[in-house]
């Protein structure tokens, strides 16, 4: 692996160089969200000193140009996920968002009555409370694929769930708890044989490796903006063509129409269909330069350091007395769960803060992944490419400090 | 301002570690399940009425964070043959506390040992730790149930 430069990157975001009530930062939330390299906030600020006006509205020359900045974006973004055409890509508000999108249009046209969609049970909130509540709407029926105590999912569980019934088959590609990095590919697959579409949640998995959505095959493919660098307000739904083509809209309003008139109205085509009233321009924008950034520095070259930070982090917290490590697949993205026999979860986020080093406690948006483990929380340590070894040994000094407190 | 002395001092972590009245009361109409969907902190609080509105018996069972255990265990300690309309009093006061609208150096209170709360204000993440217990016990009181903090 050529040398990865750490500190050239540090240098990149100005966050990193902020101080904690009077100790240096160290930010280990990146599943949550992530700072932004100057890049991507000297983008925003020039754009909305320079370059600002609405898009896809009017013919000034002002509009003309941001449209045609707003729609490079689009263009960045297709080539970074490797999707066959712009027009696949529909900006969101957040993976949240985009999720909604797909689970409303798509049920609204597909899921009827007796209908099964399938998820698992790592699924972050975002992708299960939409299909939950579209299930009880449509009655239709919710089944879970059970996982491993490691956190893989049980594939052949899995393929016990799958049917003619099957519509669709939602799953994440990276736990935001476990870190497990799932089979996206052969799920396709295996709900494409079912005569199931699939949706790939996206948002741990695209800051952290290299996207092909036409490899994996997925019908769908949802992330958000502010986990991989860029503006919080931003997102993507990935959608294959046809099946964007032959759905309702999700929101509608001003810009997604063909035509409105008093009896009747019609649509745009996607992926304006999805995409009404006036979008987060500026942020929009940002997210492209975030996405020139990441491709500047190459995915897999992230993805090669984060796993040897990975590795490095799993090692030092192991050896932690009483410190119990929740997921532990073979295959993981940056992401460390952990309980301790001496703390609440609660209460060592609150210590190592004063340490200067910011994880998260809770349930992760998670709750039935925290039933899973009989655990009603879990602190979690999440490593992105700006993060280095010493700090994850400041990590490990501050939950000596826990140890001591609670000895 | 630190953690260890403004949070996580000894009689806390005392009764984080050996909690009070940590047990169900069986025959009582007088219980709540209080939940906290922020951390998934769960305090069950059971009281016993005896004639005249006088708590006879308080007891919590659950889980939780050190803060939220052991303002349960004291707040039980502390609750035992008071009556309901003390008890009333004293959450509002204890709410005040944590919030930093009341500050117990300056102004009148009937908070005793509870004022060992006091430094939860500087962690406002935490306030709901401190007060999950309080906010089930006045659930408790007014009938059975359950309770969520907001």
């Amino acid at each position: 692996m050529p040398h990865f430069d750490v500190e050239k990157i540090r240098a990149d975001f100005p966050m990193l160089a902020a101080l904690e009530g009077g100790k240096p930062l160290v930010y280990l939330d990146n599943a949550a969200t992530t700072h932004k390299p100057w890049a991507v906030i000297n983008r925003i600020r020039d754009f909305d000193s320079k370059e600002y006006a609405t898009v896809r509205r009017g013919s000034y020359r002002l509009g003309e140009r941001a449209t045609d900045m707003f729609e490079q974006t689009r263009k960045k973004v297709q080539k970074f996920i490797n999707a066959a055409d712009p027009r696949e890509i529909i900006f969101t508000s957040g993976a949240t968002q985009s999720i909604n999108l797909a689970a409303y249009s798509f049920g609204k046209k597909f899921i009827g009555a007796g209908d099964e969609i399938v998820v698992t049970h790592m699924e972050h909130h975002a992708n299960f409370v939409p299909w939950q509540l579209l299930c009880q709407e449509k009655g239709a029926v919710l089944r879970i694929a059970p996982i491993t105590d490691s956190g893989e999912i049980i594939m052949e569980e899995f393929a016990k769930l799958l049917g003619p019934k099957t519509k669709l088959v939602a799953v994440t590609m990276c736990s935001n708890v476990l870190g497990t990095v799932n089979p996206v590919k052969a799920i396709c697959k295996m709900a494409h044989d079912a005569g199931a579409k699939a949706l790939v949640d996206g948002a741990q998995s695209t800051p952290h490796m290299a996207i092909d959505v036409r490899d994996i095959d997925c019908d769908f493919y949802a992330f958000s903006g502010h986990k991989m660098y860029g503006p919080s307000g931003t997102g993507v739904l990935y959608g294959k063509y046809e099946l964007l083509d032959a759905l309702p809209p999700y929101v509608s309003g001003g810009d997604m129409i063909n035509a409105v008139s008093i009896e009747k109205t019609t649509f745009s085509k996607p992926p304006i269909r999805f995409e009404a009233g006036t979008p987060a321009i500026s942020q929009v924008i940002g997210l492209g330069a975030a996405v020139d950034y990441l491709a500047g520095i190459g995915m897999d070259n992230i993805a090669a350091y984060e796993h040897e930070l990975l590795e490095y982090g799993t090692k030092a917290l192991s050896a932690v007395p009483g410190l119990n490590i929740i997921g532990t697949a073979p295959h993981k993205g940056a992401i460390i769960s952990f309980t301790m026999d001496a703390a609440h979860p609660h209460d060592i986020v609150t210590i190592i803060d004063h340490e200067g080093v910011c994880v998260r406690g809770g349930h992760h948006c998670a709750q039935p992944l925290m039933a899973r483990y009989g655990v009603p929380a879990t602190a979690r340590a999440s490593l992105a490419f700006y993060n280095t070894k010493p700090e994850i040994d400041q990590l490990v000094k501050a939950l000596h400090k826990v140890l001591e407190v609670f000895a | 301002m630190s953690y260890q002395n403004e949070l996580y001092q000894q009689v806390i972590l005392d009764h984080n570690k050996n909690p009070r009245n940590f047990r169900e009361i069986g025959d009582t109409a007088h219980s709540c399940n209080g939940h906290n969907p922020l951390c998934g902190d769960k305090i069950n609080i059971y009281l016993k009425i005896a004639p005249g509105d006088v708590i006879e018996d308080v007891s919590f069972t659950g889980s939780g964070c050190a803060i939220s255990k052991a303002s349960a265990s004291l707040m039980t300690t502390f609750l035992k043959g008071k009556t309901l309309a003390e008890a009333k009093v004293v959450f509002e006061e204890f709410h005040k506390m944590v919030l930093g609208d009341l500050d117990p150096a300056t102004q009148q209170h009937h908070l005793g040992k509870l004022t060992i709360f006091q430094g939860v204000r500087e962690f406002s993440s935490r306030i709901k730790c401190a007060s999950l217990a309080w906010h089930t016990l006045i659930c408790a009181i007014d009938k059975t149930g359950e309770t969520t903090m907001e």
